[in-house]
């Protein structure tokens, strides 16, 4: 896929799809830390010595091919536009400080945006893989496969007792963070997260916001993910963060449906106040946009808004970042008429009756 | 124990620090270590880092100096490894071995590995003209199977230990021992 297209596109298919349980989770992903055998480790890397690594990396994915997902395009972060790769940012194909890399550094992706890696961020790479909804097993067999074929043509620094060698010692041993993206609306309303988060910390599960701080998440959106990666199995990872998630999403379901049976009037008021707002204003902030998206996206999972499809509300929560409203219009905007493309394209996207997306 | 901040819920964040030389222990619940920005589980990508950094501090005035404590094979120090929580390559973990085993039994609650190795290079064949030789890789590719078959054993005998099946477990440990001196034996041949 052409960056050009990577970039103009509403998210990856991921987003569009629903998979299992996708009334709370949003997708599942897997990412796997791996370092090149005989090169220094990215923080001691010079810009020759990271030069090479991309270049190694870039001759092992022109001969990987994946199957249905179709190959790895690779995209060096200097050939960007400091815009383009924030919208890497805000789609989560690369993370801030890969973006702010002094150093020679890459993306790559396939076509569905289902796969991709990062080269040269705190590890010599960063696979990861993504799957819509519940679907860890999924993701892990994706980043797996992935791994596996990456190590047929690299040489990774592994170590027999201590598996995987990282920069960082949070991450030696399987390199694996599984994660599952969640929406807890009702979690949040009803004052739980706080307590669950503290709670699962000390099964060594993190939660984090997605946007914001702690538990101030805006969109109510939930990183919950692994803390150890050292002295369990990939699949033992997977089970028991999967098992965490699954009762996570029992409570959210159990808190909607208090929510519907004791405060409809409340609930019902709150999602035709949000849609009215997101599909009348005129000048909206990302945070606001993502606070009322979030309560839309409720009303649509307890059927309350039949018209809005549950992948726009997901899309549209991917698409409401700065650099993604600016990109898309070609230029940088100032703040307040970001705010009015940005309800445009709300109005838009919520009007347009979900047309099939991806025009590109 | 009891959190020292809130003193209700039950430290789970264990903190040593050294100011100075001066060592400092801090106890803290999850909510408390996250407040304080010590929390392993902090949203700033930098405070884990923090955190990690505690850990590492030199115990004071005890063993030799940690600075002479040098990677050969990249220059990292463990003083440099200790500030940042990076180490600078794989070689590092064999200059800074005594220090990090404890710092990962502490971080990881773990010292093994137990999960996929590299993929065998079965397929290695095609891509070898494009590749420099590499004695090291081809060494490694000889014994992939040996490898899997003593971590999995590892594994069977951890498992053992902790359901106390002591007979198993000795029955294990015979078996890894002779496929470790087989390994070697191999090794040393080739
Ligand atoms: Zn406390
Ligand atoms: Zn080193």
């Amino acid at each position: 896929m052409s960056l050009e297209r990577l970039l103009r596109s509403e998210g990856g298919a991921w987003l569009t799809a629903s998979g299992p349980a996708a009334d709370v989770v949003v997708s599942s992903r897997i990412r796997l830390a791996r370092n090149l055998r005989r090169h220094p480790f990215p923080p001691r890397l010079t810009p020759a010595e990271a030069r090479r690594v991309v270049e190694e990396v870039r001759a092992a994915l022109g001969t990987l091919r994946l199957g249905p997902s179709g190959p790895l395009e690779l995209v060096e972060l200097q050939a960007l536009e400091p815009l383009e790769r924030q919208v890497l940012v805000e789609r989560h194909l690369v993370s801030p400080q890969h973006a702010a890399s002094e150093l020679p550094a890459a993306v790559a992706v396939d076509e569905t945006e289902s796969v991709s890696l990062m080269v040269n961020e705190e590890e010599h790479l960063r696979l990861q893989a993504l799957a819509p909804g519940l679907q860890l097993h999924a993701a892990w067999e994706e980043a797996d496969r992935l791994d596996d074929g990456l190590a047929e043509r690299l040489d990774f620094a592994y170590d027999e007792r201590l598996g995987y060698l990282t920069t960082c010692p949070t991450n030696t041993g399987t390199g694996m963070r599984a994660s599952a993206m969640m929406h807890l609306p009702a979690l949040v309303h009803s004052n739980q997260a706080g307590e669950l988060v503290s709670t699962l910390a000390r099964v060594g599960v993190v939660v984090r916001g997605i946007y914001g701080e702690g538990s101030k998440a805006h969109g109510n959106l939930f990183q919950v993910s692994n803390q150890i990666t050292l002295g369990r199995s990939e699949s033992e990872i997977v089970e028991s963060l999967e098992a965490v998630v699954r009762q996570l999403v029992e409570r959210e379901r159990g808190a909607r449906e208090l929510l519907y049976r004791e405060h409809r009037t409340e609930l019902q008021d709150r999602v035709g106040r949000a849609y009215g707002i997101l599909t009348h204003a005129y000048a909206i902030s990302s945070e606001e946009a993502l606070a009322l998206l979030s309560t839309l996206r409720l009303g649509v999972d307890l059927q309350l808004v039949p018209q809005v499809r549950p992948e726009v509300c997901n899309e549209l929560m991917m698409a409401v970042g700065a650099a993604s409203v600016q990109y898309r219009e070609g230029r940088l905007l100032e703040p307040a008429e970001r705010d009015v493309r940005r309800a445009a394209m709300i109005r838009e996207r919520l009007a347009s009756r979900q047309a099939p997306r991806g025009e590109a | 124990m009891l959190c020292q901040r809130c003193g209700e819920r039950s430290a789970t964040v264990h903190v040593t620090r050294i100011v100075n030389g001066v060592k400092t222990e801090l106890h803290l619940c999850h909510a408390c270590a996250e407040a304080s920005e010590v929390g392993l589980f902090a949203q700033s990508p930098f405070s884990i880092h923090n955190l990690l950094g505690g850990l590492l501090h030199p115990p004071a005035g005890g063993g030799r100096p940690q600075a002479e404590l040098r990677c050969p094979a990249c220059g990292t120090t463990y003083e440099e490894f200790a500030r940042t929580s990076f180490l600078g390559c794989e070689e590092c973990y064999t200059a800074f071995a005594p220090q990090l085993e404890p710092l990962l039994r502490r971080i990881q609650g773990a010292d093994r590995h137990r999960g996929k190795r590299p993929a065998a290079p079965g397929a290695r064949g095609r891509t070898t003209a494009s590749r420099p030789a590499d004695g090291a890789a081809a060494a490694r590719a000889e014994r992939p199977g040996a490898g899997e078959r003593l971590a999995e054993l590892r594994r069977q005998l951890d498992e053992a230990v902790r359901q106390e099946e002591y007979e198993r477990a000795a029955r294990l440990r015979d078996a890894i021992k002779a496929l470790e001196a087989e390994t070697r034996a191999g090794k040393g041949a080739g």
